[in-house]
């Protein structure tokens, strides 16, 4: 059901929860708990499988570690002591959950969306969001030609291996004749690369590019939409004052 | 414009590694007319599509499309009145979309919105491909690129349609197709290929290129029927030109092939 959403609502509304679950403060657990409870809902109405939304979304943990410091920076009741006087306080403690459980909210909903939307979607989306044009051009160019680029990749290295051929047992080249070749490739690659951008920019300039990136404007969201918008923003809005103006 | 016209006058080009690709090469191609370039690979035909659009400059002559000069002055109408489609569909197709490719041209030109879409629709029933609009252009098999890609400039609504290798890579069904749609479309046609059948399905009249020049110019059917010629530049007669008794050899020997004895049972 949400993959039929307009994409432009699913857009907005992810990165309105991701703002919200940003500005909520420390120390905010009900909040945070009612966000979390948001998050869930909108993943089971994904229809996404349970263990593919974890495994994915685990990825993004590692970034947490970087707030580990603060479980011995943050001045509070000691709860254990290493050598060199590190001191892990209570407090401190309460930090890292808190920032680990806003990292992975926010990745768990950014992967829905992902998960939801194809991507040529979300670009349409970005560009209603007076992005610069020529920004999202860019992604577009580059999300199109990188299946290309993968593809001319696959075609050169299975080229080479079909030309591999070994007759007598472990009498392969050298490490620095394989190295040559795969450096080979690689530049060939490059100038491939580089050729194709210069026709792709000869059809563009055919059917009248004149390096100013224009888009069909889309429909106007229904009123359904509009109104979907509008209770999103509001609750999310509304989580987030009453984390700041009771923990902030 | 009521004249949708070619006119290449005495125009040579070469490459900036110093390759000669045309060489004073002089064609006229009235409105309407369906014209192919054939020759050998590295003849000059595409160098010479990619003229009619201002991509190349020709170093020495003129060309004129619609009687308009192609030069910096009026990029703008040439471009719109002459669609090119390159060889390869994935140069073409060059936005997430089936749409937004389709709509690229449209949308250059300035046209109201509703407009743009009438016109992609009509490209894409045009060519057989209404359902793809939503489609990511990566996505596709080669035939419907290169179907997308025709779409893409039918979109123009051009007065000149000039095709690099339209039915290179094409199964059968879907070069069928091509030709029924090439038979069909009302622009100026000139179409570089080495699918020498299709020239004789589509074309009204054939240009043989080799080594940047033009060597003849005729009728598809007295041009190609020649043998010699055919061959001295790097070309073979079709076999729907191929004379009845020589047919029947040819028909003869590839069946032969089938009931030699142990051909399949054996070992």
């Amino acid at each position: 059901m949400l993959h039929q959403l307009d994409a432009r609502v699913k857009v907005n509304l992810t990165l309105s929860f991701i703002l919200a679950t940003t500005l909520t403060p420390p120390g905010a657990w009900p909040v945070l708990t009612l966000l979390a409870a948001l998050a869930l809902a909108v993943v089971i109405l994904a229809e996404l499988r349970a263990r593919f939304v974890l495994v994915r979304t685990a990825l993004a943990l590692p970034f947490a570690l970087a707030a580990l410091p603060l479980l011995f920076t943050v001045a509070g009741t000691p709860l254990f002591e290493l050598p060199w006087g590190w001191t892990a306080s209570w407090e401190g403690l309460l930090r890292v959950a808190n920032i680990v459980v806003k990292t992975w909210l926010s990745v768990l909903m950014a992967f829905t969306l992902t998960a939801t939307t194809p991507f040529t979607a979300i670009l349409v989306a970005l560009r209603g969001w007076r992005l610069p044009r020529l920004l999202v051009t860019i992604v577009a160019l580059t999300w199109r030609y990188l299946f290309v680029l993968v593809e001319e990749a696959q075609r050169l290295m299975r080229a080479r291996a079909a030309r591999s051929g070994q007759i007598v047992e472990g009498r392969g080249k050298s490490l620095a004749w394989r190295a040559r070749v795969t450096g080979g490739m690689a530049g060939n690659l490059l100038l491939r690369g580089a050729d194709r951008a210069e026709r792709i920019y000869s059809a563009m300039s055919a059917r009248g590019y004149d390096g100013e990136p224009r888009v069909v404007a889309q429909p106007p969201l229904t009123a359904g939409h509009r109104a979907l918008l509008a209770l999103g923003y509001l609750f999310l809005a509304l989580l987030a004052l009453t984390g700041i103006l009771f923990w902030g | 414009m009521h004249h949708n016209t070619i006119d290449v006058e005495h125009v040579s080009y070469a490459y900036p590694d110093g390759q000669m690709a045309l060489r004073d090469v002089s064609l006229h191609v009235s409105s309407g007319e369906r014209v192919a370039l054939i020759g050998p690979n590295g003849a000059g035909k595409s160098t010479l599509l990619l003229h009619l659009n201002g991509l190349l400059k020709p170093q020495a002559g003129r060309v004129r499309v619609c009687g308009l000069d192609v030069g910096d002055g009026n990029l703008g109408p040439v471009r719109a009145a002459v669609g090119l489609v390159f060889q390869d569909p994935n140069d073409q197709l060059f936005c997430p979309t089936v749409f937004e490719d389709v709509a690229f041209g449209p949308l250059y030109q300035g046209l109201p919105e509703a407009d743009i879409r009438t016109r992609v629709a009509a490209a894409l029933e045009a060519v057989g491909m209404a359902d793809f609009a939503a489609r990511a252009s990566y996505r596709l098999s080669l035939g419907e690129k290169k179907r997308i890609a025709l779409a893409t400039v039918l979109s123009l609504r051009p007065h000149i349609l000039a095709l690099d290798e339209p039915s290179a890579g094409l199964d059968p069904r879907a070069r069928r197709g091509l030709i029924q749609l090439l038979t069909t479309v009302h622009p100026t046609l000139l179409i570089a290929t080495h699918d020498l059948e299709l020239v004789l399905d589509v074309c009204d009249r054939v240009v043989l290129l080799d080594e940047g020049r033009v060597i003849v110019e005729g009728c598809p059917g007295d041009v190609m029927c020649d043998v010699a010629l055919m061959e001295v530049h790097g070309l073979e007669r079709p076999h729907s030109l191929t004379p009845h008794a020589e047919l029947h050899h040819l028909r003869c020997d590839a069946l032969a092939k089938c009931v030699a004895p142990g051909n399949i049972t054996n070992e």
